[in-house]
């Protein structure tokens, strides 16, 4: 079993014990003691510039031109705290339980509560910087609700909230940069940890505009390189996310928790065909004033306008009453995926639901009406006021939503279907964020801590700043405190030799394949494999068919894979290169964790394992634990269990009904 | 529908560069700009030749990363879009087009349309911030801030630092880009305490850099995905000279 190193005592006390007695590193010490930070979103960031402002030397890396690039920056809905500013009965603990829930009794309590905790103070640190969040007419924040709680408890920046997070983040970031404490490396990707006498003590990089490998000492180093949605081709992750980052440290001895356990967000815009490079997420926050229906009717093909409302199947209101159009992703994804099933599908490719303003622009447009002392305002009227308060709520995003659709959203209802969003699982911390290596963190999505089975919207940007700008602070420290007589090990130790030797002969052997297929082909493939058989629905069979499919992939890849250019410049090519070929090692991975968790909970949908109803039904009699891999070599993984203990959040049946 | 692309290629920064003429067909009109390119750059890697380098990452017009100069203007023909979310309904069967990296002296091409935009950072880095360090904060709600005041810091802190403004100015300025970080933070409480030295050191690194001046013609606005109001601008150098009247040292 493993140890997660959770304080003893109160749940609720836990914290605030941890941090009045770990051991700190005096000013003095903190200058001569190196981080290395790998990746600048949410989490990277605000660790960089947190750590730096402490005083620690750090290194931080991107593989984008510049650290406000992290994809954290396209998050749109907005960010939880228990702030409680509403008086809507929201607290601590109502926080934690609700991502304990959420997460489907699949994450550890006492991390979640600490989350809860910091949650706050995440508000006022951004307030502080300028992010200019939402504000009511009296200068005060507002508040929306979102999927999985009955508060209203997220801080939002319109439909860019994920954007004005990290612009603060890197703005703080930046500032450690001018002020020497924080060095950036642009346009460099982390390809191998360092690892001397056990610890974790630099990492290999790669300078994407020259081509060359670099070696860089750290005492200590923290990964938060995001998480793996990618594995899928299609997701609404960046098109350079990727988990080479984590990976290289599961290779390297770091294990890999929940691999299985990824999300599928509900409000996608629908793929339109085979020419398709991402798909693009709407934010969750719009099933605050839409209502999701399909007809009732299997293989309609009526315009929307034309299903008159009697004929139409509010599927969510219908299944869900208490939650209705807000049950969580989780719920949501399962439901569109049933009705689409089983013939209820609109659109050409029959893969869509309906997205509806209709009934709230009305409504908002008869309270307008009234605001502004009309009383008997034409239908027009109604709709034209109506679609002013949903244009300055959602209009980034239906804008956007217009672009790629070529229609206008304010007429017709959306088309929405489930896309990979986020991924639960992650590298393997204990409570302090280190993985299984000394000396290794992993921060953020990168880690797979503190959702679960399932995210709660407008949780992981509220996980990435707490990670990075309340915990790692104190809990680094903790662990350098010992680091101080640590001289900075020179990079000609053979230990960087030897990894930096072992990343070039993975570049030359990529490079000298010259097979007959690009990157792109195998990357397809290889997504095609993992929505069908390790997607919304898992079962066994699939499971074990995909798991033997990606590894014939792999041994293809390997030998006909195709890479133009040269190795000493910019070429994007090899960089995709590289990183599907870890995906197509974690896919394999994936697989295999789904096969083994025979039971469903969250996002992770096992067929044998469901209610009368259709709902994921968990085994919390044999499966009540964190799945934490070991590699142990080609296709051969060692599965350690970390006991999931529930104090105060006692599992039950979650009913969104 | 087929189209003809003339695209910038050049080797690195210190290479020539040269326009070379493509040809692609069956291209849908539901495809985006970049997956246009996506579909050219498979068959040029099929063919053995070397694809297209250009930046590009969350493909949701929000990461600022794509940059493509298109038919001469900075991300293409549709008002307030960035590259990635233009889309192939914008043009016709038989169309040229010619694409090109962003043109200007502080943005150098490192390979066919990439080039390095470091010059933004080092914008920030000499004072697009607030200094506050973690855990300083008061509660967020002990100063309100009136909403036409919030909403107007964050319309300007909706830049994205593609550096669109820049291409389309015909002398390079990065006006519009330090005018929105300045303007975002001036209207703040927050940012009162360092409002002059802000105005002052991000002006000074911008001209370091090698941007030009600005004349007010507003092709920068007109250009800019996200919108970004010229009256920022304004605002950038009236906080300019308010701080050069008032800063004692």
């Amino acid at each position: 079993m493993l140890d997660a190193k959770i304080p003893a005592g109160q749940l609720n006390s836990k914290w605030e014990d941890y941090k009045g007695h770990c051991k700190l590193v005096n000013p003095a010490n903190k200058r001569s003691l190196e981080i290395i930070i790998v990746g600048t979103g949410l989490a990277g960031a605000s660790a960089a510039a947190s750590l730096g402002e402490l005083g620690y030397k750090v290194k931080a890396f991107c593989f984008q031109d510049s650290a406000r690039r992290a994809h954290s920056i396209a998050a749109q809905g907005g960010i939880n705290a228990a702030k409680n500013y509403q008086n809507d009965g929201d607290s601590v603990f109502r926080l934690f339980y609700d991502t304990v829930k959420g997460g489907d009794y699949r994450s550890r309590e006492s991390n979640v509560h600490r989350l809860a905790e910091v949650s706050a103070n995440i508000i006022d640190q951004c307030v502080a910087q300028g992010v200019p969040f939402a504000r009511e007419y009296g200068g005060l924040l507002s508040n929306r609700s979102f999927g999985g709680t009955q508060v209203q408890r997220t801080f939002y920046a319109a439909g860019q909230t994920g954007q004005q997070l990290l612009l603060g983040a890197y703005s703080a970031l930046e500032r450690q940069v001018a002020l020497g404490n924080v060095t950036l490396y642009t346009r460099h990707e982390m390809l191998d940890i360092v690892k001397i006498d056990g610890k974790a003590r630099g990492i290999i990089a790669r300078d994407l505009t020259t081509g060359k490998l670099e070696r860089h000492f750290g005492h200590a180093v923290l990964l938060c390189s995001g998480g793996y949605g990618n594995v899928f081709y299609l997701s609404t992750n960046a098109m350079g996310s990727n988990v080479t980052a984590a990976w290289k440290a599961t290779k390297k001895g770091a294990y890999f928790g929940n691999p299985c356990f990824t999300q599928t967000h509900p409000t996608c815009i629908p793929v339109s065909g085979d020419h398709q490079s991402k798909l693009t997420l709407m934010s969750e926050s719009l099933r605050n004033d839409g209502r999701i229906w399909v007809p009732k009717k299997q293989n309609d093909t009526r315009k929307p306008s034309d299903i008159p409302e009697d004929e139409r199947d509010y599927y969510l209101e219908r299944r869900y009453p208490a939650f209705g159009n807000l049950v969580p992703r989780d719920v949501a994804s399962r439901a569109a995926k049933e009705r689409c099933g089983a013939g209820y599908g609109v659109g050409t490719s029959k893969q869509a639901v309906y997205l509806d303003f209709a009934a709230n622009m009305e409504r908002y447009g008869k309270i307008e009406a009234g605001k502004r002392g009309l009383h008997n305002p034409t239908p027009d009227q109604i709709r034209q006021l109506g679609k002013e308060v949903v244009v300055e709520k959602y209009g980034n995003l239906l804008d956007m939503l217009a672009k790629i659709t070529g229609e206008d959203p304010y007429e017709v209802p959306l088309r929405i279907y489930p896309a990979v969003h986020y991924t639960m699982g992650g590298l393997w911390v204990d409570y302090e964020l280190m993985t299984t290596v000394p000396g290794l963190y992993a921060l953020g999505e990168a880690n797979f801590s503190d959702h679960g089975a399932n995210r709660l919207g407008a949780s992981a940007l509220m996980q990435g700043l707490a990670d990075g700008y309340f915990v790692i602070p104190y809990t680094i420290g903790n662990y350098l405190a010992d680091e101080i007589r640590t001289k900075a090990i020179p990079t000609d130790h053979p230990a960087f030799v030897e990894a930096e030797k072992q990343a070039q002969e993975t570049l030359d052997r990529l490079m000298n394949i010259k097979g007959s297929k690009s990157v792109d082909h195998f990357h397809k493939r290889l997504g095609k494999i993992m929505w069908e058989k390790c997607g919304m629905a898992r079962n066994e069979q699939g499971l074990k068919e995909a798991i033997e499919e990606i590894k014939a992939l792999r041994a293809e890849f390997w030998k006909d894979v195709r890479i133009p250019g040269e190795a000493n410049e910019i070429n994007p090519e090899l960089e995709k290169a590289g990183r599907v070929a870890d995906f197509l090692e974690l896919g394999e991975l994936m697989c295999l964790d789904a096969l083994n968790r025979r039971e469903s909970c969250g996002g992770h949908f096992r067929e044998e394992s469901q209610t009368e109803e259709g709902e994921a039904l968990r085994d919390d009699a044999n499966f009540a634990y964190v799945a934490a891999w070991e590699y142990k070599g080609d296709s051969t993984y060692e599965l350690h269990k970390e006991a999931l203990v529930f104090e105060e959040c006692k599992p039950t049946q979650r009913s969104y009904k | 529908m087929g189209l003809t692309l003339k695209v910038w290629r050049q080797k690195n920064t210190k290479a020539q560069g040269g326009f070379e003429t493509y040809q692609v067909k069956d291209i849908s009109s539901e495809m985006s700009f970049l997956e246009m390119f996506d579909v050219l750059n498979e068959r040029l890697i099929n063919e053995g030749k070397e694809p297209i380098a250009f930046d590009h990452d969350c493909r949701e017009g929000i990461c600022g990363m794509c940059s493509m100069h298109i038919n001469g203007r900075a991300h293409g023909p549709w008002a307030g879009t960035t590259t990635c979310q233009l889309h192939m309904r914008a043009f016709k069967d038989g169309d040229t087009i010619t694409v090109e990296p962003w043109r200007a002296e502080a943005f150098p091409v490192l390979k066919d349309l990439t080039v390095d935009r470091g010059a933004f950072d080092r914008i920030i880095e000499s004072g697009g911030f607030i200094s506050v360090n973690t855990g300083n904060a008061v509660d967020a709600n002990a100063i309100p801030i009136p909403k036409d005041k919030a909403d107007a810091a964050f319309a300007a802190a909706a830049c994205i630092g593609c550096g669109a403004c820049v291409a389309a100015c015909k002398n390079s300025s990065a006006m519009l880009f330090v005018s929105a970080k300045v303007s975002q933070l001036a209207q703040l409480p927050q940012g009162e305490p360092e409002r002059a030295t802000r105005a002052l050191n991000m002006v000074a690194q911008m001209d370091k850099e090698g941007f030009g001046s600005c004349t007010n013609t507003g092709a920068c606005e007109a250009e800019c995905p996200k919108e970004i109001s010229l009256t920022n601008i304004a605002r950038l150098n009236r906080e300019f000279i308010r701080a050069g009247f008032t800063y004692e040292k």
